[in-house]
Formats: structure tokens, sequence, C-alpha cells
């Protein structure tokens, strides 16, 4: 099991989905990545990628204008 | 046993889409989702960036409506490929510089090639004969089939009845009979249809899904392009600033965003680095960036802009502070310019 970090700052909705998408399929699953953005629609909008595309969102963090999402890939 | 077909289905986000999927879904074909981020979709970026739609639920529809469905979906980057179509549509643009003719062409192509990638049957958009004044016209349809290449392929369950059976059709995959035979404008058939799958929450935007069918988006664009000596080349950061701030242009070799507001001013920091940046400094005001090669003469009269945009508007003078890319920063004092002494026409 990995653990990566991808760098979505400055981008807005969708594209830390679109990035988050793109880095997932080179991931295995059991795999975590820490995505860290500063739209606010990600707390939304990748929890909501995530569900549909069978991956678990383990732990989201709200900070001062930046958001961490922290994914486990699913199988 | 039969093969389980499986088809693509073109999401904006937008009501028609999620009941065409939904058609599709009931009669036991496999749906997945696919939607094309162009650089100009107005979903999710200009909530993200202004600080007063803060209190509505931000979500990105075609995320939300793959969920209703219970599909997967597929968001694809056309940011480069896209360009090509926004400057040489063969059909034209629309009202304003939406080409949304050649729009749907590439899209409906790109997904072609996305089916014959993933070994998916057929292709299924939301479209409705009539319901467009440019893309979605009965003369359209089968332009739409030919020239992106889907041919047969592009089942679009709202209207079928009225075209011509599509291979899907032909070959049993779908029942015709349970297809629909909607036309023209009224949007009563998808909203009874929508009451009927329990929806009741989906996105209807006022102005279109795309803000090159906004007149003062388009505007901005052309007199982007048009201050490029006609090069039309463009990319995502031009694209995000022509949504942001008031645009205004003294003269030919530059322009200035103002920040509108707070949102719009901390996304706007962003770009400290890439523009000659000024905000007033002895009053509140907002973050303004200057676009092109201003001479020192040129940033005064910037500068007096800044200051009547802040709160020291009516003050007889006003410090303003201008940072150059490097990071470097200058005082001078302007006496703010008064509201007629703005001419409209450097409003873009």
């Amino acid at each position: 099991m990995s653990r990566e970090i991808l760098n979505a700052r400055r981008l807005l909705c969708p594209l830390p989905v679109i990035r988050t998408q793109d880095k997932v399929k080179q991931l295995k699953a059991g795999d975590q990545l820490e995505v860290v953005c500063t739209d606010p629609g990600v707390m939304q909008d990748i929890p909501t990628w995530c569900r549909i595309n069978g991956h678990k969102v383990l732990e989201t963090i709200s900070g001062d204008h930046e958001y961490i999402i922290i994914l486990e890939v699913g199988g | 046993m039969s093969k389980q077909r499986k088809a693509v289905a073109l999401i904006s986000g937008g009501l028609d889409s999620m009941l065409a999927a939904k058609t599709i879904m009931e009669q036991g074909v496999h749906v997945e989702g696919i939607n094309f981020f162009t650089g100009f979709c107005v979903e999710g970026h200009t909530h993200a960036i202004r600080a007063h739609d803060k209190a509505k639920p931000k979500r990105n529809n075609s995320l939300w409506v793959a969920e209703q469905l219970g599909m997967k979906l597929h968001i694809v980057d056309v940011i480069e490929e896209y360009k090509d179509v926004l400057i040489n549509p063969k059909h034209g643009y629309g009202a304003h510089m939406n080409p949304c003719l050649d729009c749907k062409i590439f899209m409906v192509n790109k997904a072609k090639q996305w089916i014959v990638e993933n070994d998916f049957d057929f292709i299924i958009t939301g479209e409705v004969i009539g319901q467009r004044p440019m893309s979605q016209r009965k003369a359209t349809m089968p332009i739409v089939s030919r020239e992106s290449g889907a041919d047969d392929l592009l089942l679009r369950p709202l209207c079928a009845k009225n075209l011509p059976a599509t291979l899907p059709e032909r070959e049993g995959w779908v029942d015709r009979e349970k297809l629909h035979d909607f036309s023209g404008r009224s949007r009563k058939p998808q909203i009874a249809m929508a009451e009927q799958f329990g929806f009741d929450d989906y996105a209807q935007p006022a102005g279109g899904c795309c803000f090159l069918t906004d007149a003062s988006y388009s505007a901005k664009l052309v007199d982007l392009w048009k201050a490029r000596d006609g090069d039309k080349q463009y990319d995502l950061d031009d694209v995000m600033l022509l949504k942001v701030g008031r645009h205004i242009r003294p003269g030919q070799n530059f322009k200035i965003i103002v920040a509108r507001e707070e949102g719009e001013g901390r996304f706007m920091q962003g770009y400290k680095k890439e523009f000659i940046t000024l905000h007033c400094a002895s009053h509140a005001g907002p973050l303004v960036l200057v676009d092109g090669s201003p001479s020192a003469e040129d940033l005064f009269q910037a500068a007096r802009i800044t200051a009547r945009y802040g709160q020291g508007r009516d003050a007889e003078q006003v410090d303003v502070s201008i940072a150059d890319k490097d990071g470097s920063e200058r005082i001078i004092q302007v006496k703010p310019f008064a509201a007629d002494e703005i001419p409209q026409e450097w409003f873009i």
C-alpha cells in the first residue's frame, strides 16, 4: 500500500476531480491519495466522485482556504 | 443468454441528459456517463470564485446526476482539443461566441472514440428536436450523427420516435416503443417525466451550461483576441480571468480587471506573479490586475480607477500600491476618478 499527495491548489472544480480521477487510475486498490485543494467545491465533488466510482473517503480537512481529502482507492 | 449491452451517456448535469440516461437504464442496458470539460463550463467555477454564493450548496451537477442514477461518471479534460472547435467552427457561431453545433459534433465524436476504446456499444444524448435553436433542430440531428462519426450508434432516447431507427433499436438492444417523441422548446414532458422518476432537485441553468452563450463573456473573449492582434490562442488562465471581475480597457495596450468582491479578490491573488497588481493602501478597496504592457502614464490611470472602486472614492487623494510581478512595490498618490470620468466605452 502506498500513499501519495496530489497538489490541486488553485484549480477550480471540476479540475481537481479530473486530476484525482487521473491519479487514481495509476494507483492500486488499497492505496491512499491525499488531495490538497483551494476550491471549497471539492468538499462536495470529490466525495461524490468517490462514492459513484467505488472509492472510500477516509478523512476531509478544512483549513484556512485549503481543503484536504484523503481517499482510499477501491477495488 | 444475450449479451449485456453497454452505452455511454453524455451527461451535462441538466435534466434532459439525465432523463435520456434513465430511459435507457430502465431497459436493462448498462449505462455510464461521460462529461467533457472545455474550460467554458459554467458548472462549478463561478460558484467557487464568488464569495456571495457561499450560502448555496456547491455541487457539480454532472456528478450529482450520476449519483442519482447510480452510474459511473467519467469527466474528461478536453481544454486543449476544444480550442480548435472554438477558433474554427465549421458551422459558425450562435448568438454569441457559442459554436454549439460544432461543439456537439466534437463531443459525440469524443464519445465515439471512448466507446471504441472501452468496448461499449452505443452513445446516448439528451437532445430533443427543436429544443435549441442552433444545435438541436431536425436538420442538425443527422449532421451531428454523420460528422461525429457515430452514425447510427447515436441514440437520442427523448426524441427517438421522431427520427429513423438507430442500430440499438434495429438490433433490439433497446425497445423503440419505450423511447419518446418529445419535440420543441416546451419543458413540460421532461418535467412530468422527472416527477415520475422522483427527480426533484435537478439543475435548470437559466443561461445554458456554457459561458460562450453569455453576451458579456463573449464580448470579453472577442476583446482579448483583438488586443492580441487577432491571435485567438488562449490558455485556461485567460478563460478563468474572463469569468471574474469588472473588465475595463482604457487603451489597446492594456486592460484592468477589478475584483467585485472578496471571493474574486482572493482568487485573483493567485495571479500576482503573472500580472502587475494594484490596491488602495490608504483605504479599503479591491485588488486590480493589469493585463498588457502599460506605460507609467497608463499605470497612473489604472491607479485612479483602482481608487474609484475603493472606499476612498470621494477623497481628494488616495495612496495606491503598485506591485510588479517580481513583488517589488511602490506607492503613488492619485485623485480617484469620478463616476462620470470613466468613459462607458472602456467597460468591456
